[in-house]
């Protein structure tokens, strides 16, 4: 029997909409956050690209899960589970 | 001269240092800066023995934890050579740091020149144009990228010009790792837990440093604020920013906080503590009763230790604190609320 993976909610900044169709949010699966970055690029081809250099988050892009940035809970190895949000980020300046 | 004319003189005229019989005596306004109190929040603490603490920085000369970064980098610049008498300081600010610069420069007859994104609250430009800071304002789309881009152009136009640039300047972080960071230790031996805003990381940086040297298995927590679109208006991604003083291996969890759940915390900080907090102190909050509630669900023990960065005053324009959250939301959508 296939293990059914979670189809989550993936909130896409403006910079990164021209490859949604302009959509703010949308829908990938996966069990991993890789496995999801996957969908999503086959989704929205292009986005993978966007997202990954040299199969690591590219430097300029923060992902959250669940308003956690990932880097610090496994980064593309983050478990994903049903009803989890993720929020994709340019890293941009601080207030100070 | 009568002998008691002498002591008077003696006792209250003469510029003695401070010292450990005068502890709140201080011979001017930036050498009050520091030792700000670390409160208990009773009522916000999840159990007895996981406790929250609030470090309340308002309680420094111009009213934000700035103070002790802008202190630290111009003593460093004077130190270094860089600022000479009469000499131009330019820095890229959402606010605090250009109000603290700002004060400093007018004492020491430097004069301030502060670059700031135009979507931040009408007090912030107000108290820097009354400490004497002349305000040149960048675009809001872009936020703080742009306010620091826009500084950067200014600088190589302006060579004669000293731009502090307080996003990779170590001495922001150092001022944090000499005086943040051994104050928290001091009143709160038993800390488990540091909580900070995630701006240009110094104060993450250097307490946070300071505190894993000290306390074996300390958690050093972030929480960065999370604005409307407007801010992350990128050209591309290439355009994006990380400031030089990062440095991941320093902190051990990160979060991402939005303005609802900003404006929550600091009311409830208000209703359930009566602390008036500016709404950074509300994202850091949220991370920190997040952090709280996973250690009550553990079993374990904590004294978390987290920064109010400023008071509500420079806020009330916004008129987050009173109406409904959502409507608090919406107006403060596009602005640099932190």
């Amino acid at each position: 029997m296939a293990v059914s993976t979670p189809e989550i909610d993936i909130r896409i900044p403006t910079i990164l909409r021209t490859y949604t169709g302009g959509e703010k949010s949308v829908q990938a699966s996966g069990s991993t956050l890789a496995e999801v970055v996957a969908d999503l690029d086959r989704r929205f081809p292009g986005m993978g690209e966007r997202l990954l250099e040299e199969g690591k988050l590219r430097r300029f892009i923060n992902v959250y899960l669940n308003d956690e940035d990932v880097r610090f809970i496994g980064s593309l190895d983050a478990l994903i589970s049903s009803g989890d949000n993720l929020t994709i980020l340019p890293a941009v300046a601080g207030g100070s | 001269m009568h002998s008691y004319q002498a002591e008077i003189i003696s006792r209250y005229f003469l510029r003695l240092p401070a010292g450990p019989d005068s502890p709140m005596r201080f011979n001017s306004l930036e050498d009050s800066f520091g030792h700000t109190p670390l409160i208990g929040l009773p009522n916000l603490s999840p159990a007895p023995n996981v406790r929250l603490w609030i470090k309340m920085e308002d309680r420094n000369p111009t009213g934000s934890i700035k103070d002790r970064a802008a202190l630290w980098m111009i003593n460093a610049a004077e130190r270094d050579g860089l600022l000479k008498p009469g000499a131009t300081i330019l820095e890229p600010t959402s606010g605090n740091t250009g109000i603290s610069l700002a004060m400093i420069a007018k004492q020491r007859g430097y004069k301030m020149i502060c670059v700031m994104p135009e979507n931040t609250s009408v007090e912030r430009s107000q108290l820097l144009r009354m400490w004497g800071a002349e305000i040149i304002y960048s675009d809001a789309a872009g936020g703080s990228n742009e306010a620091v881009r826009h500084a950067k152009e200014i600088s190589v136009a302006n060579p004669e010009w000293v731009m502090l640039y307080q996003y990779g300047n170590a001495a922001n972080a150092l001022a944090h790792y000499e005086s943040t960071g051994p104050e928290i230790l001091e009143d709160l031996p038993t800390v488990t837990h540091f909580v900070a805003g995630l701006g240009t990381t110094g104060t993450l940086m250097g307490t946070g440093r300071f505190l894993r040297e000290r306390v074996p298995g300390v958690e050093i927590i972030a929480a960065e604020p999370r604005y409307g679109e407007v801010v992350y208006g990128l050209r591309n991604i290439d355009a994006g920013f990380i400031p030089e003083l990062y440095d991941e291996s320093v902190i051990t969890r990160r979060f991402s906080v939005g303005s609802h759940d900003s404006v929550r915390r600091v009311r409830d900080l208000l209703d359930q503590e009566g602390i008036f907090a500016g709404l950074s102190t509300g994202a850091i909050l949220h991370a920190a009763l997040g952090i709280a509630k996973e250690v009550v669900k553990r079993g374990d023990s904590a004294d978390i230790a987290f920064i109010l960065c400023d008071a509500g005053w420079k806020y009330l324009s916004t008129g987050i604190y009173e109406g409904s959250i959502d409507d608090a939301e919406e107006r403060l959508e596009g602005q640099l609320w932190a």
